[in-house]
Order: C-alpha cells, then structure tokens, then sequence
C-alpha cells in the first residue's frame, strides 16, 4: 500500500517527472556560458592555425586549460539536455528513448576525449 | 493517475502548419544552431585529441580544420555560437518575463540576427 495521495506525487512534478530540474539546469549552464564562450572562442580561435607546439604550449598554461575544459563540460551537457528536449518535441516511444540515449553517449564520450587531450598536454 | 494516457499526446511544434514569422523562425534557428554546433565541438576536440597523441596526427587535423573547407565549417559554427548566444541571452529575458509584446520581441529577433553577423565579423577580424 502507498501512503502517499495521487496529489502528492504528481505536485510539481509535471510531465516530466522531474520538475523544474532539467530547465534550470539549461538557465545555469546557459548564464555559465554566457560568461565563458568569449573567452573560451579567444582562446581556440587564436591557437587554431598555430603550428603543433604553439598549439601544445598554450594548453599547457593553466588558465586556457582549466577554461577550454569548463567550457567543453558545461557546453556540452548544455548540448545534451537541449538536445534531449529536441528529440522530445519530435519523436515519441523507442525511438525517443533511443535517440536519448545515444545523445547521452556522445556527450561524454566527446567530454571524455576533450578533458583526456587537455590533460595529457597540460601534464 | 490512472486515466492519463502518455502515449498518444500531439508532439509540441506543429512546424508544418505554422506560418513562419520573425519570432519563429528565429527560434527554430535557436534550436537548429545549438544543435548542429556539436559538430564543431567534435571536430575541435578531435583536433585537441590529435595535437596531444603526436605530430603526425596533428598534421593530418589541423591540415583539415585549417583547409578551406575547415575554415567554411569553423566561420559557420563561429556564427552559430553567437547566434545561439544572443538567441540564449534573449530567451533569459523572455524568461523572466520580459520583452514578451510584439513590437519588443521582433526588435530582438533583428537585434540576434544582426548582432550575430556582426560578432561574427569582429570575431573573425580580432581573432
């Protein structure tokens, strides 16, 4: 038997299941961005078109790097959950679990790949 | 709970009968950039990737984000990520509720495609 009312456990809660999670977590990396991609588009902008080890040295210094793999994390996860809502307003059932799922995949799979590169020229 | 009935809902933009405006189109863009910038984001790390496995590899990556048709593909994501930033900042806004009239919201709609041309521009000419 479950204690709580049919009420109680749909309130605020929505469609979703989960609130308001998954649009404030869009208005935080969003505003988060806001303040990086600047920089972050300075940074890659002007060590594209650099030989192998200027492009070497400048991820070497820490600030570029911390920054380049904030803005990879943030950027994407931002990705990821856009993309989420994309596939939700346009396909339903198995395919929408499916296309979910292989967006969550590339996501840290490209995060993964960054942060490794970063740290194996940082380090 | 019993009687909702999740799996035959309308799916939410009727794009096909809606008559494209400003403010549509511009958020329709909003999502067609955020999307299509993971692209670039895989293309740059995969060049990060090279440049940190060895110089051959380096080689071979930068000699394609460097070619023409890297540099088609980077000024087109450069132009996507400040759209989508302008298009993001504006969606803040129209969050909190604000500039939601039509006669503000079509100014900003202008405001996001001209300004993300010209951020483009100056991006290009600083960096």
């Amino acid at each position: 038997m479950r204690y709580l009312t049919a009420r109680k456990r749909a309130e605020g809660n929505g469609a979703s299941g989960t609130g308001t999670a998954h649009h404030w977590y869009m208005q935080v990396s969003a505003v988060a961005l806001a303040f990086m991609v600047p920089t972050f588009l300075y940074i890659v902008g002007s060590a594209l078109g650099g030989t192998h080890e200027e492009v070497l040295a400048t991820f070497a210094r820490p600030f570029p790097a911390i920054l380049t793999g904030m803005t990879l994390f943030v950027g994407v996860m931002h990705f990821n959950k856009g993309a989420q809502m994309m596939i939700e307003d346009y396909a339903r059932g198995s395919m929408r679990r499916g296309l979910i799922m292989l967006v969550i995949c590339i996501s840290y799979a490209t995060i993964a790949t960054g942060l490794f590169a970063l740290a194996k020229i940082a380090l | 709970m019993a009687d909702v009935n999740p799996g035959d809902r309308p799916l939410s933009p009727h794009l096909s009968i809606y008559r494209p405006q400003l403010s549509s189109i511009t958020s329709i863009l909003t999502r067609i950039t955020g999307n299509a910038l993971i692209v670039a984001v895989v293309l740059v790390v995969w060049w990060l990737f090279a440049a940190a496995t060895s110089p051959e590899y380096f080689a071979m990556a930068n000699g394609l984000m460097t070619s023409w048709f890297g540099d088609l593909v980077m000024t087109l994501a450069l132009w996507g990520v400040w759209y989508h930033y302008l298009a993001g900042l504006r969606h803040l806004y129209f969050d909190a509720g604000h500039g939601l009239d039509i006669p503000t919201a079509t100014k900003l709609g202008w405001g996001v495609i001209i300004g993300s041309v010209v951020l483009t521009i100056i991006t290009l000419f600083l960096v």
